[in-house]
């Protein structure tokens, strides 16, 4: 492939994933409203559009055409790049997120990912780990004591659950000894006795996963850990001076955040694109994007079933949750997997 | 001139540049976020000469992990701006030229007598598999030290933090 035709085939694929990652993010607003509002006897979005379905377009074009506000008493050069620092990097980690297998058009073959590095995972952790300074500056630049809580609480959390965040991943990686994802995810296919898929969820991981669940809840400021933003205690948190389109862009982050987190869980332990393929040739090649995207689905619907069910925790109960019994339960799971695989 | 040669220059360059924003800012914030974009391009500089994940690592230890820490406490401590002193002028007429003397003669003696050569792009063994190789096998013992030594510095530093017994109890 040279150079000219890679970079076209980059581009075009990059521009493919930020418009359906963006799309996603619309339409994930829509569902948990729409899902929340079910939970609670209520209709959710309805009036726009058929189910309500344009409400994502409604919502964008009042953010577009709301009055941008900055507060005068805000340190100005941060409170304007916080929110764009947030919605950067969010985006960004899903550049190495592989979607499915390759297609051949003509004689090339092109892989389903933005690109694919052998260090996907650590780009991932990396680039996350970098995403807490949007929610952080945002608090302290806004100059307001509910915000700088809420930003303080975000970066305490984010910065204890990335530590279990972390160890949870090892398991997998020491399973299937790369980074890359794609690898990870080749490494899930086949079965145990032809019929329990060889995902890594059920092969000894199972607990790795339930610690990459609790600490991904707790980094992407979800319900039950959504204390940066709780609203009775601190009016919105690290927000609470934004308004209009930087509003929106932090509202985008988390949930790209949240798709990120989705599609991470669905790569490490739930075997990516693998699942039964039949029919003729063109289902085939549809089949594992379908079975990627289907078990992102699930992970988000999971998201909004617990914010519709758990109370917030406090902020004692989050940290000792996350030192005392998620970083342990992390390293037992460590040494038991590095046992399990020396075997 | 290749293009990897331009991006490892601008990286270069982004890193300089950093470095002399943090030592111009008088807000200790601003200094903060020069120095992340400091370690953030020198990830940037590892990762073109082929050493991914030590790029991985730098980026995610300490522009993520550290260098929040760093601006943690200064949103805590609520900093302000830094004032001019009298020493702070003294210090910037001498330490100016100290530093760019110092450095010149640094590269001066890396680059003709210490018998190091350049390491051409892409060269440094990059991939996971060496540095663990590097890691657990070659540089095991040194390793496990390091590790140890820096356990006993956090127990040290959680002794030195700790309120005396007496007090900590009539607290609770």
């Amino acid at each position: 492939m040279s150079v000219g035709v890679f970079i076209l085939v980059s581009v075009i694929k990059s521009v493919i994933v930020l418009i359906v990652l963006l799309t996603a993010v619309a339409y994930t607003v829509w569902l948990e409203r729409k899902v929340v509002g079910h939970m609670q006897n209520r209709w959710g979005p309805t009036r726009v559009g058929p189910f309500g379905l344009l409400q994502p377009a409604a919502d964008g074009l009042k953010f577009l055409f709301k009055e941008d506000l900055t507060p005068p008493h805000v340190y100005k050069p941060l409170f304007l790049a916080a929110p764009m620092m947030a919605l950067i990097f969010a985006l960004t980690s899903i550049s190495v997120i592989p979607f499915g297998n390759s297609i051949t058009i003509g004689r090339m073959n092109i892989p389903l990912q933005i690109t694919d590095v052998n260090i996907g995972l650590l780009l991932i952790l990396g680039v996350t780990s970098m995403g807490v300074y949007g929610v952080a500056l945002a608090g302290w630049s806004s100059n307001n004591k509910y915000s700088l809580l809420g930003g303080l609480r975000a970066s305490a959390q984010m910065v204890s659950y990335e530590i279990a965040l972390g160890l949870s991943l090892v398991g997998v990686l020491m399973q299937s000894g790369s980074f890359s994802l794609r690898a990870i995810v080749e490494a899930q296919g086949g079965r145990f006795l032809h019929i329990i898929p060889r995902w890594n969820i059920f092969h000894g991981q199972f607990i790795g996963f339930f610690i990459y669940l609790m600490a991904a809840y707790a980094e992407t400021n979800r319900i039950p850990f959504d204390l940066p933003e709780a609203e009775t205690e601190l009016v919105a948190g690290y927000h609470t001076e934004y308004s209009a389109m930087k509003f929106a862009m932090f509202f985008m982050a988390e949930y790209a955040n949240m798709i990120t987190v989705a599609c991470l869980a669905t790569l490490l332990f739930f075997g990516g694109w693998n699942g039964p393929l039949f029919g003729p040739e063109l289902l085939q090649a549809v089949l594992p994007v379908f079975w990627f995207g289907a078990k992102i689905f699930c992970f988000l619907f999971l998201y909004i079933w617990v914010r519709g069910t758990l109370p917030r925790f406090r902020y004692d109960q989050l940290m000792s949750f996350g030192w005392k019994f998620l970083l342990p339960l992390a390293i037992a799971n460590l040494v038991a997997t590095a046992i399990a695989v020396a075997w | 001139m290749s293009f990897h040669l331009i991006l490892f220059l601008a990286f270069g360059a982004v890193c300089v540049g950093g470095a002399v924003n943090l030592l111009a800012q008088r807000h200790p914030i601003n200094s903060a976020l020069s120095l992340i974009a400091v370690m953030a391009a020198l990830a940037g500089e590892y990762l073109l000469l082929g050493a991914e994940f030590v790029a991985a690592v730098q980026v995610i230890v300490y522009a993520g992990a550290i260098m929040v820490l760093f601006v943690f406490v200064i949103m805590l401590l609520n900093a302000g701006e830094e004032e001019e002193t009298k020493g702070s002028r003294v210090a910037l007429l001498l330490g100016v030229p100290g530093v760019l003397t110092g450095s010149v003669l640094t590269a001066w003696v890396v680059l003709r007598h210490s018998g190091t050569e350049a390491v051409p792009i892409g060269a440094l063994p990059g991939h996971p598999t060496d540095i663990a190789q590097l890691l657990f096998h070659d540089f095991l013992l040194p390793f496990e030290v390091t590790s140890v030594l820096i356990l006993i510095a956090i127990m040290g530093a959680v002794v030195l933090a700790s309120k005396p017994e007496s007090t900590a109890r009539k607290v609770d």
